[in-house]
């Protein structure tokens, strides 16, 4: 019998080596953003990639990220495969108009003539200490834009399996990598990569039987935190991690909370306006007869992303989690 | 020996990191707009391309003509007219090869259609059946673009693949004097001197954007002088001048070709007609700025150029005429026609496959559909 030697690896270390994998796999693909050559961008997600490729193949632009896109639009135009890098979520907002305007509608606006297989990867989320504008989560802003995929890992396997199929795609992804995750680690064999899966599939992550959550990103593990805690309280809460936004899984999620008839929506971005309220409209509207309590959202507060020394109060907690859980009308079934 | 003491001899020196970028001399355009027609260089242009560029302004007025009268006619949403700048819009086509690529803003319907785009199929924009009516691919032209100055970055990452590819081929980007204020612009320009991409920048300066004139738009002393900021060659052309533009592009088609990076044309021209038919220009210029223009006008430059030197008469510009009439006529009788929908196109093409989401608002659709036809016998 042989022994599987399983490494520790970083979530930041797995999307190296899934955009390694890619750019091995297919010429075609190239990487380009700020910082991203010699330093190996301001994550190290795109560590020795320059060395190893060459620097057309992995390349440092000017500081401009409506350029870096739209320069991707063209070359995605001219056969290659682009993976951007946008620094933090909050400086993705120059590059809007080019993602709105042009990635998202590219093969639809040309019949299908140009489709364009462009990787966006933005850090996203708060949690690790950043200064104004390096914490948003700005989710909810891709999802109402058709066109595009909007995908989240939450783990360090699927960090690798979402980004070589978000690569793989034909259509553009917006890849959000929750920032606070880069350093997390799992065991994982490096022989043998995890395998890839189409985007579009959610999964539970824990199973139970009280109540579902539904999150995705950062706040997988936080729900997972307050599954645990939640068993001193008599829960069996199930987590459904949902890794892509768009296409949203109506299946797994719905089939979760058919079993336990009450859910709530977890998430960093603010809730009004906020990716909950697609979600919990969608789980009423399918669910209805199976739920007994409304399906209630916890988020950030609905205010621009607080200073470090305040973010704990803003991002959705396990307490806040199981306040929210409480409320699930419990007594109705007495 | 201290700063006091060296005081008489003390030269500032530049930081150590510092050293010119580039010599900005030869960026520079020249002070007036380069012009052929009505000089003596106009004697050694080539007389085969003075006849092709005046049949395509002709057969181009003709088609801007035709254009807004089918907006008058139900047949256009709306129509943004080239008249008067059309040396630009044919220039910029004929200057480029055929696996070259043209990256063309809404107003430049001429250019497309100079490059070999079908007539009609060139207007599916305005006509609004759908986006862009034509295959990229088939002419390497670009879709129509409507947000100012987004398409240049595209031209640049497009001809950036290419030469990483091996590829000789070049980019042209159009954009209008308005243009030159966005964003994009910028970004795009820098990105181009960067890479030195094989692009060329024409920017039409046709005195406005909408009804806000040049000097509310850049205080720079020309638009071609922006070229210089980003370390490519400015190059400032009479716009109406069709042979002058024409070598300008060509010009700068083969510099980037050869490796020599992209090049800023900022062409002077005018635009003759309102923004569009739903525009009214009366509202911010007056008549004796547009007379003035058309005394310029850049179909009467050339033909009095060709009838100078003997060659093209009464009849031939009757013949040239009469392949311009040809040209509305089947523009007409082809645009008249209803176009044949689909809603059901709505969902094809968002994504190579369609999303669950999408899968249920199409049999949404579908079942609309049916009820209306139930309804309707």
């Amino acid at each position: 019998m042989t022994t599987v030697a399983l490494k520790p690896a970083t979530m930041a270390q797995a999307l190296t080596r899934a955009l390694r994998d890619a750019m091995a796999a297919d010429p075609a693909v190239h990487v380009l953003g700020e910082d991203v050559g010699k330093l190996g961008g301001v994550f190290r997600v795109t560590d020795g990639l320059a060395k190893e490729f060459g620097e057309d193949r992995c390349t440092d632009t000017p500081l401009a990220e409506a350029g870096i896109l739209g320069a991707a639009v063209g070359m995605a135009m001219y056969g290659l495969r682009p993976v951007v890098e946008m620094q933090f979520d909050a400086f993705a907002y120059p590059a809007f108009e080019q993602l709105v305007s042009h990635v998202s509608r590219m093969r639809n606006r040309t019949r299908g003539a140009i489709p364009l297989p462009i990787t966006v990867r933005v850090p996203y989320g708060g949690g690790i200490g950043g200064v104004e504008h390096h914490s948003d989560s700005s989710e909810a802003y891709y999802m109402a834009t058709p066109g595009l995929h909007v995908v989240t890992p939450a783990t360090v396997a699927d960090a690798y399996g979402l980004l070589r199929a978000a690569i793989a795609s034909d259509d553009p992804v917006v890849f959000l990598e929750p920032k606070r995750l880069y350093w997390s680690k799992e065991s994982w064999n490096p022989e043998e990569p995890p395998a890839v899966e189409p985007i579009g599939r959610a999964v539970v992550r824990r199973s139970g039987r009280s109540a579902t959550l539904i999150t995705y990103g950062p706040s997988v593990t936080v729900c997972l935190e307050a599954a645990e805690a939640a068993r001193a309280e008599g829960w069996d809460l199930e987590v459904v991690d949902l890794r892509s936004l768009v296409p949203f899984d109506d299946e797994t999620v719905c089939a979760s909370v058919r079993r336990t008839g009450r859910a709530v929506v977890v998430h960093e971005s603010g809730s009004f306006g906020g990716p909950g309220g697609e979600i919990a409209a969608r789980v009423t509207e399918r669910c209805f007869h199976h739920l007994e309590a409304p399906v209630l959202r916890v988020a950030g507060f609905d205010v621009p992303y607080p200073p470090p020394m305040l973010e704990r109060h803003h991002l959705p907690g396990v307490d806040r989690i199981l306040d929210a859980v409480g409320r699930l009308q419990w007594e109705a079934e007495s | 020996m201290t700063v006091m003491e060296q005081r008489g001899a003390y030269r500032p020196t530049p930081p150590p990191a510092w050293q010119p970028r580039t010599d900005p001399a030869p960026l520079l355009p020249d002070p007036e707009p380069y012009r052929v027609l009505g000089t003596e260089a106009a004697a050694r242009t080539d007389p085969e391309l003075l006849l092709t560029l005046h049949a395509q302004l002709v057969r181009g007025r003709r088609y801007n003509a035709q254009a807004t009268a089918l907006t008058k006619q139900g047949r256009l949403a709306v129509y943004p007219s080239s008249t008067g700048q059309e040396a630009c819009q044919v220039a910029a086509a004929l200057a480029l090869q055929e696996r070259d690529w043209l990256f063309p803003s809404y107003r430049d319907t001429l250019a497309v259609v100079a490059r070999g785009v079908d007539p009609v199929q060139a207007l599916t924009l305005l006509r609004g059946d759908w986006h862009t009516g034509y295959d990229p691919y088939e002419h390497r032209v670009a879709p129509l673009s409507t947000p100012l100055a987004t398409q240049l970055p595209h031209a640049v990452g497009l001809a950036h693949a290419a030469r990483l590819k091996g590829d000789d081929v070049v980019a042209l980007a159009m954009v209008g004097d308005g243009g030159t204020s966005e964003g994009d612009f910028h970004e795009a320009l820098n990105f181009a001197a960067v890479w030195q991409a094989p692009v060329v920048f024409l920017v039409q300066n046709n005195g406005f954007a909408i009804s806000v004139p040049l000097a509310k738009q850049t205080a720079a002393p020309s638009l071609a002088h922006k070229a210089v900021g980003y370390g490519m060659p400015g190059r400032l052309v009479d716009g109406n001048d069709a042979v002058a533009v024409h070598q300008v592009l060509a010009d700068a088609v083969r510099h980037a070709r050869a490796g020599g990076g992209p090049t800023l044309v900022e062409a002077v021209t005018y635009r003759i007609d309102a923004h569009t038919n739903a525009d009214d220009a009366t509202r911010y210029r007056g008549d004796t700025e547009v007379e003035a223009w058309r005394a310029h006008d850049p179909i009467m430059l050339l033909e009095r150029e060709l009838t100078g030197r003997g060659l093209l008469d009464e009849d031939g510009i009757r013949a040239v005429r009469e392949d311009a009439e040809a040209l509305a006529a089947d523009l007409r009788a082809r645009m008249n026609q209803d176009p044949v929908l689909d809603p059901m196109d709505l969902f094809a093409h968002v994504y190579a496959e369609p999303t669950p989401q999408l899968l249920e608002q199409r049999a949404q659709l579908s079942a609309e559909l049916e009820a209306e036809r139930e309804g309707a016998q």
